[in-house]
């Protein structure tokens, strides 16, 4: 009955449970995270490799019963849609603990913060990994609460209101959204009798048009919260100014995947006629988000904020290729929402040690020349930024490119030339986006130097941010190791 | 005419005898032994027992009592007491529910702060009378079995020794009341005059062939349901309920919260879906209206509250629209188990909550504030308050109150032919603002504690008696329902199907 995804969630789980039993040796508990996140991320390893072997099959599959009366099973397993995102996931755990092994949050307790992560982490990959519609949306909501708790009370330190504030706001449009999810769930039960999503597959799709078309649109606000999709992402720039460092990491690496992996999976496979008649929708906000992003992040003076305001434009991009509604889509979708991870992380990451070292990630009390002052964490900062840009031979290159492709020969059934315009404006939205990355590196960045120098990057923070490096050269060079798995879903799942 | 001779089938009706036995016993226990001061206590735990072993062992086929012989098809064989599956899950969770607040007011008996036989006749006798309505199966036995449920409530919620408080609360509960049943005291007189009947086979039949007279039971029946709209605290029947918590002591006020509430449920269940199934239509559509005003009320109203006891008393009204709203979806068999599940979780969490309360003011706290880090000093007490708060709103790792909630959503977008989907919707938005005031408590819960420097700055004037620092000690009894109720919650959120399996024998 206990398989390896039941493990693969265990473990953190247990692991979050003895950090706190050892919470009064902090450093001991921090370790302990490490250890638990290293075992994990090892873990999460080997259904991936099975994945791409195993073309478009689920793997490490676990079934049993667990509500009889609602029709809910204990439905575990991974594809290649599911799996990339499981490593994505502890990924960027693993590097989250191994930063708060040398440093102590600001504010708040460490053992706890660690035991959170570990925590969102079991949760996230519960998500993953769920293929019963009712266990996705249990570990769906189970992240809510540590991550409104990480946000609330080890968030920024010089604002205790605005923090728990931004961490309720986050919490409260993601419950609604996720509501009007499990809305859309129920009526696929009530029309199908069963929430497995391997059995939906095939039953799902001969649901009557306009039953789908209400499905389709609960599932376009339900997931268009938690992306977010353009008018619902208000919640995205406060919760990530607010949250602390690994907080933002997991939030833009982590939870907003959660939104566009629900729409992958469960939106046009389950509803493809559904999906079709509110594709055009999705792809006009998904565009207008990324323009909107763009422009929003030309006005910001918050390094943290502008981050934020740049993932509403790179999820924009995403949303842009799931609703092209082909595997071409889909795969660029997949890549992109990885790419978007590990750039926005090792973003965060950076903007988080700026912080540590001036205080503040306003950009004038930030200065000018961090090339001077700090020239290896300029570095690091300017090849994220240029990794976010979309600079050809680094990770959000192909994400862009491929999400811009496939709206250029969108399914047959969409309208070309709509999907012609939303390329053109995404196209302009890209521009955009260079212009403000480029004007944050002339201002943080170069200049002459007036203010002190800050310390440069240090041991450990090497440890935690060279995956994310590494990851962006890999995926920018190699982009066929995640497109190869990722298209290998498609073919199987949809079309 | 002579009377038509009865058999009495003793079995059905135990539990609710067992109770008003085991009530009486404790009275005289009381009266003639005030040394021992557990013995009334005791009485009463027995009396549930008994009660509760009497119910489960008539699992097997339902029950009837106090039948009339029918004469074939024309009159069917109608019987004041019923007892089938749905009754013995409502049995289930108001006797499960009684023994806890009775665990929960035995500090206060000890103390001398409630008199023990009053309050254990009183608090069996009421409960006694929440069974009736559970098995009711005309209009009369349901009305008088209501009543029973709320005359002993009145004297429980005013009986704090010297405390102007609950007598005032007493008083608004009592003229409440009173007026409601006079509202429900009418309909039935008019159904019963259109109808010629008050049991539920003859009603349902004539509603469904009414004619010309139809109006006038509709309206009848309208006016029936006013009591018991009045028991779940229905908006707009939601009023008496804040200062009525306040004022009476907290674990009645626990009882009122749970066992009170299902029995107006219970009640509700019975007249909707037996006597008046011809009317299906228009009153789902009354029921969705009050459901959706009913969590936004009581949500909204919570919003506001500093006093533990208040937002959980605004929190019970936001509670009792979401048990509406499987009733709003039609009724079915299915609705029912949604509507007994989600009051068992209910029970169960909300009593613990109120355990916790319990707990709290015997420091001689009361605000929200006053609880600040809570978690961290009682982390068993604190604990089980967050958990139980996480099962109120809904959110993992509470998961039993997600799952109730989910077969709540379920019976909504499943509404046999009805479209209650716009329900669900009310419903979703009302779960959201219901995080704010649960989360905004459980945040205030894992606060550092404040030292005890900072609190005598806050109560300068007073002593610096409204600490909860490690010191203080919780009664073994409270720390035995915090226990009972956050071990079921959590029993309950690993396997959910038990709740399910619990209720639908």
């Amino acid at each position: 009955m206990i398989g390896g995804l039941e493990l693969l969630i265990g473990l953190p789980l247990l692991g979050a449970v003895a950090v706190l039993l050892l919470a009064r040796r902090e450093q001991l508990a921090a370790w302990v995270g490490v250890v638990v996140g290293t075992v994990t991320l090892a873990g999460a390893v080997v259904p991936w490799y099975s994945t791409i072997r195993d073309d478009g099959r689920f793997v490490a599959r676990s079934d049993a019963g667990w509500i009889a009366a609602l029709d809910v099973r204990w439905s575990l397993g991974l594809d290649a849609l599911s799996a990339p995102l499981v490593v994505l996931t502890a990924l960027l755990s693993w590097c989250c603990l191994v930063s708060l092994v040398r440093r102590a949050p600001v504010c708040g307790f460490r053992p706890g913060l660690v035991s959170l992560v570990l925590v969102i982490e079991a949760a996230s990959i519960g998500t993953f990994a769920a293929l019963d519609l009712i266990v996705f949306f249990v570990f769906f909501e189970l992240v809510l609460i540590p991550m409104w708790f990480v946000i609330a009370d080890w968030g920024d330190e010089e604002d205790p209101i605005g923090r728990r504030r931004a961490a309720t706001r986050f919490l409260v449009v993601t419950v609604i959204g996720s509501a009007l999810m499990l809305i859309g769930f129920v009526l696929l039960h009530v029309k199908t009798g069963t929430f497995d999503v391997i059995a939906l597959r095939s039953l799902a799709p001969r649901i009557d048009h306009s039953t789908q078309v209400v499905i389709a649109a609960f599932f376009l606000f339900g997931f268009g919260a938690k992306v977010p999709m353009w008018p619902l992402h208000f919640w995205l720039p406060d919760a990530h100014s607010k949250a602390p460092t690994v907080g933002s990491v997991l939030l833009a690496g982590v939870l907003l995947k959660l939104g566009t992996y629900g729409l992958l999976r469960f939106w046009f496979e389950l509803v493809p006629s559904g999906a079709t008649t509110v594709a055009p929708y999705l792809g006009a906000l998904g565009v207008v988000g990324i323009v909107y992003g763009a422009l929003a992040c030309l006005a910001q003076t918050d390094l943290k904020r502008l981050i934020a305001y740049s993932s509403v434009g790179h999820m924009g991009f995403v949303l842009l290729a799931v609703s092209t509604l082909t595997t071409q889509g889909r795969a660029a979708a997949n890549f992109a929402n990885v790419a978007h991870g590990v750039i926005t992380g090792l973003l965060f990451f950076v903007v988080g040690a700026v912080k540590d070292r001036v205080g503040s990630t306003d950009l004038e009390r930030i200065g000018a020349a961090l090339y001077a002052r700090a020239p290896r964490l300029a570095v690091i900062f300017a090849f994220g930024a240029v990794a976010s840009l979309g600079l050809p031979g680094l990770a959000g290159f192909w994400g862009e490119m491929l999400a811009m492709l496939a709206a250029y020969s969108p399914a047959d059934e969409l309208s070309r030339p709509t999907y012609l315009t939303f390329m053109a404006v995404a196209g302009l939205g890209a521009v955009l986006t260079t212009a403000y990355f480029v004007v944050v590196i002339r201002r943080v960045c170069q200049g002459a130097s007036e203010h002190d120098a800050v310390p440069d990057v240090e041991g450990d923070e090497w440890v935690a941010w060279s995956p994310l490096v590494a990851a962006v050269l890999v995926l920018g060079i190699f982009p066929v190791v995640m497109l190869w798995s990722a298209s290998s879903s498609a073919s199987a799942g949809g079309r | 005419m002579t009377l038509p001779t009865q058999e009495i089938d003793w079995v059905a009706i135990t539990p609710p005898l067992a109770l008003v036995v085991a009530g009486l016993a404790a009275l005289l226990v009381d009266a003639f032994a005030p040394r021992f001061r557990v013995g009334a206590g005791l009485v009463g735990l027995t009396g549930i027992a008994v009660a509760v072993l009497s119910t489960l062992s008539m699992r097997e086929a339902p029950r009837s009592a106090f039948c009339f012989a029918g004469s074939g098809l024309e009159v069917p064989t109608s019987c004041s007491w019923l007892v089938d599956d749905v009754t013995i899950a409502w049995w289930l969770i108001m006797l499960i529910a009684t023994a806890l607040v009775l665990l929960l007011t035995w500090p206060a008996t000890r103390s001398g702060e409630l008199p023990s036989g009053e309050l254990h006749f009183l608090l069996l006798a009421s409960a006694s009378g929440a069974l009736a309505v559970a098995a009711a199966g005309d209009l009369i036995t349901l009305i008088v079995a209501m009543e029973t449920v709320s005359l002993p409530a009145f004297a429980l919620v005013a009986l704090r020794r010297a405390d102007r408080r609950g007598a005032e609360a007493a008083l608004k509960f009592f003229v409440a009341s009173v007026v409601a049943t006079a509202f429900s005291l009418l309909g039935i007189s008019l159904v019963y005059g259109s109808t010629g009947s008050v049991a539920a086979g003859p009603v349902a039949t004539a509603t469904a062939t009414g004619g010309a007279i139809a109006p006038v039971i509709g309206v009848g029946m309208v006016l029936t349901v006013v009591a018991l709209a009045f028991k779940v605290a229905a908006v707009p029947f939601q009023v008496w309920v804040p200062d009525t918590y306040l004022g009476a002591p907290i674990p009645v006020a626990g009882y009122l919260s749970v066992v009170s509430k299902a029995a107006g449920l219970a009640g509700l269940t019975i007249v909707l879906v037996r006597f008046m199934a011809a009317y299906v239509e228009t009153w789902t559509a009354v029921v969705a209206v009050a459901a959706a005003l009913t969590m936004t009320v009581g949500n909204l109203g919570a919003l506001r509250q500093r006093h533990v006891v208040r937002l959980l008393a605004w929190s019970s009204v936001a509670q009792a629209g979401y048990l509406l709203v499987p009733l709003a979806a039609g009724g079915s068999r299915d609705d029912v188990t949604a509507v007994l599940a989600y009051t068992l979780m209910y029970a169960v969490v909300n009593l613990g909550a109120f355990a916790a309360a319990v707990a709290v003011a015997s420091w001689g706290l009361s605000s929200v504030e006053d609880c600040a880090g809570l978690a961290r000093s009682h982390p068993w007490i604190g604990g089980s308050l967050a958990f139980a708060l996480l099962c109120l709103a809904g959110l993992p790792p509470g998961v039993v109150g997600l799952i109730a909630k989910v077969a709540i959503f379920q019976s909504a977008v499943d509404g046999a032919g009805l479209d209650t989907t716009w329900l669900a919707a009310v419903m979703a938005v009302n779960v959201a603002i219901g995080l704010v005031y649960y989360l905004r408590f459980l945040a205030v819960l894992f606060r550092p504690v404040p030292s005890r420097a900072q609190r005598s700055d806050q109560h300068l004037a007073e002593d610096v008696g409204g600490w909860h620092g490690l010191d203080r000690a919780v009664p073994w009894s409270t720390e035995f329902v915090v226990s009972v109720t956050l071990a079921a919650a959590v029993v309950l959120s690993v396997f959910p199907g038990l709740l399910f399996a619990a209720v639908s024998p």
